[in-house]
């Protein structure tokens, strides 16, 4: 049997929730979380009711230009919203108001590295256009319920090119834009709550030919799980059919998270005639330079510039740099501490990502709301590396501001946990407990060297943990030395 | 379904090209109904036609030329309308939720 | 002289000097409308309690002196296409039969707001299709000059109302002639003010880029007294004109001595009746014997503008009448429906009217894949070269004349069953709205015992001239002042 090679060709589209205050054409709040009671944040306009009109939220056109600027794109002087008609009970106009010719922004690109290849590569992106958000819609028995909280929010669509060949560049892409979001501050990059919604656009052709394939459309994807999982499902599809002399139909699809499969979307084609024409409702946008300069001027410090500067002033490897720079309040947090801290930085990076990112996702908490105050945590380390505590001590005062942020110093001297490096109390102690142990201290003289970590973890004991073990280390080893 | 071929050469309107327009706008139409509207549709579009007279080559289209730009609205929350007001001209309701029949293209 | 047939000036003199009462007023009107509404038919719905309620809060006001406005204490109706709190707001349209909005349009806040009290809701076409008011799903009205004619459309319970005393003033839309149109089959004064001139925010849409709302009134005077309460920035509806509202009645003396009077070639070709056309001439002389200047221009894509104004209108309606789907307000199917899908096929198969359905295929069709460009934005086009007609005459005079119909009021179901024929009748009035250019539409005289109006158009926001022009007419005739006798 000749098996064939194919390459996946992929282009993705994201949907991401703008974080404005009100919704994209009324004063409705848009913080629409699903703990709230439904149909409360609504209003003649994002109901649909007769008569009401849009008008446009200015900040949402502000982080769709900033974004578009992030993402190096041209941002086009006229927008132009445009009306999208089709019917759908989460639809309440009847059409949805979107861009179509005129989008804010077009012809950016984004650079990824593979993850697998650790190689570099660049996603065009074709366009980013502002929509508003649908209603939520849940399914109960032959009924459906909406809720039309979410109906109006508004939505940045950005649509890359299919210039994606795997399901690991479609991962680090869609998570280099959400960290991109997140740094402008224009998504909160929840994604339990739905803030970022993928449709991947997949096709396959055999590596090497520059055939273009039929392509699927996976809709709704709403994690970054059932966007890698759905993507290599369809793609594994589309080779199996072309390997079994079948052919890929154009369609839609949808994901069945259960049962791990897509499904077509029955009936979807034919509503494709959207029938587009311009908003007569909004007037026409014009962009002008000072305006773009001025947002321009906002753009914080994105993750590919702040990669590079930390791997220069903190010689960290390119590795280590994005574990601390996937979240901006968590590069944010590292800077602060090493501004705060005299400890070398290096232990600085270890500490946060490792103990310190444990007590995180232990507790699940949200990164934007850290409990722990970088003045605090920057203590904890300093006195921890000029051995004032031990690294038991350290790691017991983290879990505790964790929990309270109390001041590391008052931790300290409530529960007495000040390290014993007392060489006169610590001599008595360990000649104490060698003549209370007469065997293991002649088994450790006749060679069997491992019992001195056996020694080590009785002083601990005795000490419950707070004696220096550096200095413990040196006079058992002084003392056993003499004994002998 | 059928999705009607184009061609606007022949302005004439079939029954069938009436059945997709109707399906698109959500109407349903009786069969009788699709005779009297392709013949209706095809005299009006016909009347239409005497605009491919007029020469538009460098024209721009009126409603992208308009007199008023930019106009918006500052992000500052608004009260929200009452829900039980909302909820009295709901024809289905169950709680507060907008009741309706199930989606069949959304399994 | 009836109270119901005040005109706005003289009922305000007597509410202020206290010879009358809002009260007083308001039941007046009330009792024309229990006398003569079962033979018109211009009202769908009439708020008597809250109406008197409303008088009364007036007279209060009026009382005290403070916070009058030219409004407080006159009783008026609106067009059923404006959506009005706690009031049934149908739009002419089974799909909305008992639909109670929970918010006003903002033309009937501010008209509250100035202390007007509002009587009820007019009968209209179907969402505004049409030119007669035989597209209500509800009833027709009859013109109050001949109970067998239609008062025109789509205002036509507004035109109807005004002209008969069941209201003293009218707040109507004119998308394509709407308020004109019927204002002149009823002989009455009615204005398509500028687009954006006065809020469309909680008007029902029908083309949202055409919709225009406005007033329709016995007098030039009212008119003006009117618009300059209604006229606006609104918030809430991002199309509206930022620019400042004159006082429009302190400026109505002035002389229209030496003013340019247009007259279009096309619009004299067209084809109007004979009766038409004499009392047009009359009205020229008159305005000549006012001092201004005629002279001939030309409109020359006049022929281009039903077709323009028709597909755009298919266009967008069809998109704004999306929303009227059985599930959040407004009608929905009794039949049994398996899916959401039947539901709105049949309830918009059951709510909407014929024309109605005609109208949305048609802007389905003209909008759907492959078509757009052909329909749609060739539309747009000629459009562009419409506006720079307009533009290139007004360089070339102040106004322009023309008549608003090519006929009198015709008889009820004369042309019910030929949509395009139908369509023609507004070949006068649309080419304003795909302007946005203002449009005054007065009595100018008779034709075998029918009504006959013109229409005066201006450059953009020239409503102040039109008003000139307009009361200065007035002021020589009295074609406006006469009253249909009503049997
Ligand atoms: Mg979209
Ligand atoms: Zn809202």
């Amino acid at each position: 049997m000749n098996t064939i090679k194919y390459e996946p060709i992929i282009g993705l589209e994201i949907h991401a929730e703008l974080l404005t205050i009100t919704k994209m054409f009324c004063g409705c709040s848009a913080d629409h979380s699903s703990l709230l009671e439904p149909n409360t944040l609504i209003c003649p306009v994002c109901t649909g009711l007769p008569g009401a009109m849009p008008v446009l939220n200015k900040k949402a056109v502000e982080q769709s230009i900033l974004v578009g600027l992030a993402l190096n794109c041209t941002i086009n002087e006229v927008n132009i919203f445009a009306r999208k008609n089709y019917f759908y009970p989460d639809l309440p106009k009847g059409y949805q108001i979107s861009q179509y010719d005129h989008p804010v922004a077009s012809d950016g690109w984004l650079d990824i590295l593979d993850e697998n290849e650790g190689t570099r590569q660049r996603v065009r992106i074709r366009r980013a256009h502002l929509e508003e958000d649908t209603a939520k819609l849940m399914h109960k028995g032959n009924f459906a319920l909406i809720d039309f909280n979410r109906a109006g929010v508004p939505l940045l669509e950005i649509v890359s090119e299919p210039d994606m060949h795997s399901v690991q560049a479609i991962l680090s892409y869609a998570n280099k834009i959400r960290a991109i979001l997140r740094y402008l501050g224009v998504n909160s990059g929840d994604m339990e709550k739905g803030v970022l919604r993928f449709e991947a656009n997949i096709s396959v052709r055999p590596l090497g030919s520059q055939e273009l394939n039929t392509r699927t459309e996976i809709k709704n994807l709403n994690s970054f799980r059932s966007l890698t999982q759905a993507s290599s499902y369809e793609i594994n599809r589309q080779i199996d059919l072309y390997n079994n002399g079948l052919d890929v139909n154009l369609e839609t699809l949808g994901w069945d998270e259960v049962k791990g499969e897509t499904y077509s979307q029955r009936g979807k084609e034919e509503a494709h005639d959207y029938r587009y024409f311009p908003e007569p409702d909004i007037p026409p946008i014009l962009v002008d330079r000072s305006w773009v300069q001025t947002i321009s001027s906002q753009l914080p410090e994105l993750p590919d510039a702040k990669n590079k500067r930390f791997m220069e002033e903190y010689g960290l490897s390119l590795q280590e740099v994005r574990s601390l720079t996937y979240e901006k309040e968590f590069a944010d947090f590292f800077e602060k501490v090493v501004t705060l801290s005299s400890s070398p930085t290096k232990m600085i990076y270890n500490w946060l990502t490792g103990e310190f990112t444990r007590q995180i996702n232990e507790r699940n908490i949200d990164i934007q709301k850290i409990p722990v105050t970088p003045e605090n945590f920057a203590q904890l380390l300093d006195l921890f590396s000029s051995r004032v505590i031990n690294d038991f001590t350290a790691k017991e005062i983290l879990v505790e501001i964790f929990i309270s942020n109390k001041n590391v110093r008052d931790i300290i001297s409530e529960k007495g946990l000040l390290q014993i490096s007392d060489e006169n109390y610590l001599t008595d102690l360990i000649n104490r407990i060698l003549s209370e142990n007469p065997d293991p201290v002649k088994q450790y003289l006749a060679g069997k060297e491992s019992l001195f970590q056996w020694f080590m973890g009785q002083v601990s004991r005795e000490t419950k943990g707070k004696s220096d073990p550096q200095v413990v280390r040196q006079l058992l080893q002084k003392i056993l030395k003499n004994n002998n | 379904m059928v999705i009607s071929p184009i061609d606007t050469a022949t302005p004439s309107i079939s029954t069938d090209t009436v059945r997709y327009i109707a399906y698109l706008i959500r109407l349903k139409i009786l069969d009788e109904e699709t005779k009297v509207f392709s013949q209706q549709f095809s005299q009006i579009i016909e009347y239409f036609q005497l605009l491919n007279e007029i020469d538009t080559r460098e024209v721009p289209p009126a409603n992208e030329n308009c007199p008023m730009n930019n106009v918006f609205r500052d992000d500052q929350v608004l009260p929200s309308m009452s829900r039980e007001e909302f909820l009295n001209n709901l024809p289905q309701h169950e709680g507060y939720y907008v009741k309706v029949p199930l989606i069949f293209d959304d399994r | 002289m009836e109270l119901y047939n005040l005109s706005i000036r003289k009922a305000h003199e007597l509410l202020v000097k206290k010879q009358i009462s809002s009260v007083e007023l308001t039941s007046a009107v009330l009792a024309n409308i229990h006398r003569l509404d079962p033979k018109i038919r211009a009202y769908l719905t009439v708020v008597e309690q809250r109406a008197l309620e409303q008088a009364r809060k007036a007279d209060i006001r009026l009382h005290s002196r403070e916070n009058i406005t030219p409004l407080t204490g006159i009783p008026y109706a609106v067009k059923d296409c404006f959506s009005t709190r706690g009031i049934r707001t149908t739009c002419g349209s089974k799909i909305l039969q008992d639909y109670i909005p929970q918010y006003s349009a903002s033309v009937v806040e501010k008209l509250n707001n100035a202390g007007a009290v509002l009587l009820g809701k007019h009968n209209m076409d179907e969402f505004g299709m049409g030119s007669s008011c035989e597209n209500s799903a509800f009833f027709n009205t009859h013109n109050p000059w001949n109970l067998e004619r239609v008062p025109g459309g789509s205002s036509g319970g507004s035109a109807a109302s005004v002209s008969a005393g069941l209201s003293l003033f009218a707040i109507g839309e004119d998308t394509g002639g709407s308020i004109r149109m019927p204002a002149g089959f009823c002989n009455i004064v009615g204005l398509k003010p500028t687009y954006g001139r006065v809020s469309r925010y909680g008007h029902i849409a029908l083309v949202s880029s055409f919709d225009s709302v406005g007033p329709l009134t016995q007098d030039v005077y009212d008119c003006a007294t009117v618009l300059q309460t209604i006229a606006g920035k609104d918030p809430k509806d991002g199309t509206s004109l930022p620019d400042p509202v004159p006082i429009y009645t302190t400026s109505l003396e002035k002389s229209i001595n030496g003013l340019r009077l247009g007259i279009p070639r096309e619009y004299f070709q067209a084809g109007m009746e004979a009766g038409v056309e004499t009392v047009l001439q009359d009205a020229i002389r008159v305005f000549e014997k006012l001092g201004m200047q005629v002279q001939e221009v030309s409109l020359p894509h006049t022929r281009a503008a039903l077709p323009v104004y028709y597909l755009i209108l298919f266009a967008e309606a069809s998109a704004n009448l999306a929303r009227f789907d059985g599930t959040r307000f407004g009608y929905s199917t009794n039949q049994k429906v398996e899916s959401v899908i039947d539901l709105i096929l049949q309830t918009r198969q059951e709510g909407f009217g014929e024309e109605v359905k005609r109208r949305i295929m048609l802007g389905a069709y003209t909008l759907s894949a492959g078509y757009y460009d052909a329909y749609y934005l060739k539309a747009q086009k000629v459009r562009s070269l419409i506006r720079e007609d307009f533009r290139s005459a007004f360089e070339k005079c102040d106004v322009l004349l023309a008549p608003t119909c090519p006929t009198t009021a015709f008889k009820i179901g004369e042309k019910k069953q030929d949509p395009l024929t139908m369509y023609l009748s507004d070949i006068f009035v649309v080419a304003t709205n795909l302007a946005g250019v203002p449009a005054l539409s007065l009595p100018c005289g008779f034709s075998e015992g029918l009504p006959v109006g013109m229409q005066l158009i201006g450059n953009h926001l020239s409503e102040e001239i039109l008003f000139q022009i307009g009361y200065a007419y007035q002021a020589e005739t009295e074609w406006h002042n006469m009253h249909p006798l009503i049997t």
